[in-house]
């Protein structure tokens, strides 16, 4: 085993294409998330996993998210029609929402729901 | 996970997956295999002739931004020897379309293109701000759509352009191919995935990303760092589309290429003359010259409607025969100017100054 995982892991998110108007009209958000994260969102009890996409994308609906739930999430994960970069590459060759996040990682959520 | 290498260059970090082949290719590779399909569709359906004067419909959203910027790129590239132009529909709907028009307008000086922009205001005499606050919510979107289409052909006419160019995308093209089947018309349906048309009277009219992915364009939008508007109309939001956009999200997430399935399958439709004959014939609008399936254009029928108090006119049968009933137009009726389809020469250009 290597070092024990750092407690914490800062986050740069970025909201764009629309969905900034769900999250308080903030397009950056700079935040913090546990390093280690319950293995079913929300159930402190049971086993424990690595903080992934998916975890972030719950924590963001709990705890950024200002209105309309739906536009944002569908089946726990991101809305079809969302797209996901991360540190700017398509989250589709990192793993999608088991991309075990790490410290300093800029994780972008782009709506292509919206007129154009 | 070790980084991915790019399926085309074999050489970069692949970043990101394409929709329509599952390929994985690096920024580079992208950009490239992005703009130079795009220039195929235009080629392989010979939209354009050198020395055509072509608009550009510029909304200020991802599609038409993406759209202008790489019909720049490609005219200078493959030399097409085009002269392009911006042309907007100012619709009148604060908070939406005036802050979409200052992107516009920055978009006019970043890629050194002529903007007109050309107003309901001006050329109905109503603003939709006006419409919806006669009509209410439901039904505007009639409006809005009559009179886009109608306005967008005859700021095309002012520019003295040859052709309109919009920034449809496959993803529109496949939901628009779903609502003709969901509605049963047939008609539209046999003509909704061609990449060009023309009226008789009309500008041509194309769509040179009809096989370009959503996905792709908000990608290149994103790593070209374009700057464009992304908020939904403050008024109802077309419900019937939405559906169709959503189903066919879905069907995106569980088989990428359904998209472009779809649209083949709208294309190999092959509609009966007989039915093609059910449709009316085309004539030009007894009032205002616009072409018309019917003596009075549909913009000039919701027009009359709207100014003498009876929006829904134009929408069902019954109030028309009502508003018939109240006897012909008054003299004063306020009415759209007479359009006079472009023939070369004619063109009468006021295009905006550019801000400073």
């Amino acid at each position: 085993m290597s070092v024990p995982p750092a407690a914490r892991i800062s986050l740069k998110v970025e909201f764009s294409g629309g969905l900034e108007l769900l999250f308080s009209n903030e397009r950056t958000h700079k935040l913090s998330v546990p390093a280690t994260v319950p293995k079913s969102y929300g159930d402190a009890s049971g086993e424990t996993k690595p903080a992934d996409i998916t975890f972030l994308v719950h924590h963001l609906r709990d705890n950024h998210l200002k209105e309309r739930v739906e536009l944002f999430m569908e089946n726990a994960t991101v809305r079809p029609g969302i797209l996901v970069l991360v540190n700017d590459t398509d989250w589709e060759l990192e793993g999608e929402g088991d991309y075990v996040l790490k410290d300093g990682d800029e994780i972008v959520f782009i709506s292509t729901l919206h007129g154009g | 996970m070790p980084p991915r290498t790019c399926a085309l260059c074999l050489a970069n970090r692949a970043m990101l997956k394409r929709p329509k082949t599952g390929q994985q290719i690096c920024r580079d590779c992208f950009f490239y295999v992005f703009e130079t399909e795009v220039h195929n569709t235009i080629i392989q359906s010979n939209l354009f002739k050198p020395g055509d004067r072509v608009a550009i419909g510029a909304s200020g959203g991802k599609d038409s931004t993406v759209l202008a910027y790489v019909m720049k790129t490609l005219n200078e590239r493959y030399q097409y020897g085009l002269e392009l132009f911006l042309l907007s529909i100012d619709e009148g709907i604060t908070g939406y379309r005036d802050d979409s028009l200052e992107t516009v307008k920055r978009n006019q000086q970043q890629y050194s293109m002529p903007l007109k922009i050309l107003s309901y205001d001006e050329l109905y005499g109503w603003t939709m701000d006006a419409i919806v606050s006669q009509v209410g919510k439901k039904n505007n979107c009639t409006f809005c759509g009559v009179f886009r289409r109608q306005a967008l052909d005859r700021g095309a006419a002012m520019l003295g352009v040859d052709h309109i160019v919009t920034g449809h995308n496959a993803d529109d093209i496949a939901e628009t191919v779903l609502m003709n089947i969901m509605r049963g018309d047939i008609a539209r349906l046999g003509r909704c995935t061609a990449i060009c048309t023309q009226g008789e009277d009309t500008i041509r009219r194309s769509k040179p990303f009809k096989y370009a992915y959503e996905k792709e364009i908000v990608m290149y939008a994103y790593f070209k760092k374009l700057d464009y508007f992304s908020t939904e109309c403050i008024y109802s939001p077309d419900a019937y589309r939405g559906h169709a956009r959503v189903f066919l999200k879905d069907l995106e997430a569980a088989r990428p290429s359904a998209i472009i399935d779809i649209i083949h399958s709208g294309e190999a439709f092959e509609v009966r003359e007989e039915v093609k004959a059910t449709q009316k014939a085309q004539q030009t609008c007894k009032r205002c010259g616009y072409m018309s399936s019917n003596d009075l254009c549909k913009a000039c029928t919701l027009l009359e409607g709207l100014e003498r108090g009876m929006a829904n006119a134009g929408i069902t049968d019954r109030a028309r025969k009502k508003l018939d009933a109240e006897g012909p137009p008054p003299d004063n009726l306020r009415t759209i100017p007479f359009y006079n389809p472009p023939s070369s020469g004619t063109a009468s250009i006021t295009v905006e100054a550019a801000p400073s």
